[in-house]
């Protein structure tokens, strides 16, 4: 993304800590409050190399420092191939392991931690604090050059130990003000008419707001919603509640994602309508 | 003084270590968290608090401690003189020093020890602008509990209406049930299964050597998938009526059930099975899901726990109509006995004492229909639950 990422002062403090005492940081935070984009962010503002790590639910932490490939390796030797005599050849270096050899602080972006199984974030442990490990087959210890900057994104699906967390600095992203949100939609639509983004902003606001939805619409939604909103070029006015016919099936789409939650909604503003008239 | 503000977080149960505590100086020391009492607090919540459900604890702490003494704050750096704020004063912690703390012993030896310090402190204030001391051979290090060498970057701004510890802004995230629910947490993990998952790493030893030999001694690997943790649950808990009694104790299960699973879903009815229950209490007459769909959504290798007291109208379960709620065309029983279809494991957790079950005619009954898999919701119970539950499949169909 080539937009500008923007970021409240308590984010950016957290991570220059983060960064002058060389601690992980972890981020927590609603979906679609950009966790991931920050890493990106981050390595982008500061000219660092990225390196991602995406978990997934079978991931473990073994995956992210080195695998051993013991089956090529039995394979080739039946094959008489020259590479089986070195061990080396049949170790795939993980991410961490490309992270700690960057010439250059890099940032390690470890994204979605609690999809693993809960005792992964106990296993990366002593990786993560002495930011070096030992690599059996070759009887080699990998250290980082330079320690990277190691953020961690959660979406509170598990716990995550003590110990681990002990060792991490945390941060929750809280879910946008207005005037927050008014820039980061300045950042990605800088075109937008005001009077179209205030009422875009108040119809947002105002359905997060409503008991008892399924899904609340975030950032990311919103924007969708607005690419849309500007790509049909609709005049601030529509957005009203009279004109809803128009509007209703581009909410469904962008910014409710639920049969039950356009239902309520359909309720609600037909309950309003009815109480403006009389 | 900032000693005095981690001991009130300590008090205040807000699980923040003495490491972190050091973390956070160290920090200071760095010149993060210094200048203005905001940079402190969001640092201090940065370091000390890893949980956004103790945001608000500790918020309420932050203003309880330092309402009154904000000025206080601000002249902690005012009174430092010029030539203590050069870098080359400034103590850090080193890795020794930081061993040193560990070699001092115990937290309390360490607490005591602190405590005096403090007190020196204290003493050495009262004479003047001695906030920082000079000595360095404190195994704490000096920049330990006062801002050495910390530099005044802008002034604080006083008057400010509200400070965001003020604003309270984190209340709904907490939840504090989680304490006390360790028992239950304990208990729980015993049903953490071992399935095996679709990656395949691990060799199949026997399978790999049958094959090599079939193949003429070329080798034929085989592999297998590792178990893990992936053990999914459908709770459905009973609210209202008699279980208001009870309500506390379920939701504790409820919250310490919620970190142990692959997947965890939860739905509510009430006083026993028909044909819907729902997922969120205020829309329990508008939302409901279908016996049926619960069955089509979740497969059949779903743990179903049902939590309830089971003290009710025996016609509540086998008449039609029987329903407190509603007109039920089918008695309760038959859609117990569907549910138990769909999903073969399967207990009842009761939280009624076990010696008052014979008392009340419904428990029998409930009892009898779940094939006597009901327990207690004492930690004994949830063991044998569990213990219920981890019982392969093949089994619980044959019963």
């Amino acid at each position: 993304m080539s937009v500008e990422y923007i970021r409240t002062e308590a984010l950016e403090q957290a991570i220059n800590a983060a960064r002058t005492l060389s601690r992980p940081l972890l981020i927590k935070g609603e979906p679609g409050t950009g966790k991931t984009e920050l890493a990106l962010d981050v390595a982008k503002q500061a000219g660092m190399p990225l390196y991602q790590w995406h978990i997934k639910s079978t991931t473990r932490a073994q995956q992210g420092l080195y695998e051993y490939d013991a089956v090529s390796r039995l394979r080739d030797s039946q094959l008489g191939d020259e590479r089986v005599k070195d061990i080396s050849n049949y170790i795939v270096k993980g991410v961490l392991w490309e992270a700690f050899e960057s010439p250059e602080t890099a940032v390690v972006l470890i994204d979605e931690i609690d999809k693993a199984d809960i005792e992964f974030p106990n296993d990366l442990l002593q990786e993560i604090d002495r930011m070096s490990f030992d690599v059996y087959e070759t009887k080699q210890t990998v250290s980082a050059t330079h320690r990277p900057l190691v953020i961690i994104t959660s979406n509170n699906e598990k716990e995550l130990p003590d110990a681990f967390l002990r060792r991490c600095f945390f941060h929750y992203i809280e879910f946008p003000d207005r005037s927050t949100m008014e820039r980061i939609v300045h950042a990605h639509h800088p075109n937008i008419k005001k009077d179209l983004l205030n009422k875009a902003l108040t119809v947002f606001f105002d359905l997060r707001e409503l008991p008892g939805l399924k899904k609340k619409p975030s950032t990311s939604e919103l924007l969708d919603w607005l690419k849309l909103l500007v790509a049909d070029d609709l005049p601030a006015d529509a957005l009203g509640a009279d004109e809803l016919r128009t509007v209703l099936p581009k909410l469904h789409g962008a910014l409710l994602k639920n049969e039950q939650d356009v239902h309520l909604f359909e309720r609600l503003v037909f309950l309003h309508r009815q109480r403006s008239r009389s | 003084m900032l000693l005095d503000f981690f001991e009130a977080l300590r008090r205040a149960k807000l699980p923040a270590t003495l490491s972190e505590f050091l973390t956070l100086l160290d920090a200071m020391a760095h010149d993060i968290g210094t200048g203005t009492i905001e940079n402190f607090y969001s640092t201090a919540r940065l370091v000390l608090i890893k949980d956004e459900a103790l945001y608000d604890r500790f918020d309420q702490v932050f203003a309880a401690y330092w309402d009154g003494r904000e000025a206080q704050f601000d002249k902690l750096f005012d009174d430092i003189p010029q030539e203590w704020l050069n870098a080359q004063n400034r103590p850090e912690l080193t890795a020794e020093q930081k061993a040193a703390v560990e070699a001092m012993g115990g937290w309390d030896e360490l607490m005591k020890t602190l405590a005096e310090r403090l007190e020196e402190q204290n003493e050495a204030h009262h004479g003047g602008s001695k906030w920082v001391g000079t000595g360095g051979t404190s195994p704490f290090g000096h920049s330990g509990f006062n801002p050495l060498g910390v530099r005044i970057g802008g002034k604080s701004k006083h008057g400010r209406a509200t400070k965001v510890w003020h604003e309270r802004r984190y209340q709904d995230l907490d939840s504090d049930l989680e304490l006390g629910t360790r028992n239950f947490k304990m208990a729980l993990r015993k049903l953490r299964k071992m399935a095996k998952s679709e990656r395949l790493d691990k060799l199949d030893l026997d399978r790999t050597i049958r094959h090599t030999a079939h193949n003429g001694g070329l080798l034929d690997i085989h592999m297998t998938g590792e178990r893990r943790n992936a053990i999914k649950v459908l709770l459905l808990l009973d609210v209202g009526g008699s279980m208001d009694w009870h309500a506390s104790m379920t939701s504790q299960l409820f919250s310490a059930a919620s970190s142990e699973f692959g997947r965890l879903e939860h739905f509510y009815f009430h006083n026993f099975i028909y044909e819907g229950v729902w997922k969120h209490n205020h829309r329990r007459h508008t939302d409901r899901i279908g016996i049926d769909e619960l069955h089509r959504t979740y497969g059949r290798d779903h743990r179903l726990i049902l939590v309830g007291d089971a003290s009710m109208s025996p016609y509540e379960i086998v008449a039609p109509g029987g329903s407190v709620e509603h007109w039920n065309e089918e008695p309760g029983a038959i859609w117990a006995q569907r549910l138990l279809q769909a999903f073969p494991h399967c207990v009842w957790l009761n939280p009624e004492p076990t010696q008052h079950w014979h008392h009340t005619q419904s428990i029998g009954m409930v009892k009898k229909l779940m094939g006597g898999r009901m327990h207690p919701l004492t930690v004994d119970g949830i063991q044998q639950a569990m213990a219920e539950l981890k019982k392969p499949l093949i089994a619980a169909e044959a019963r």
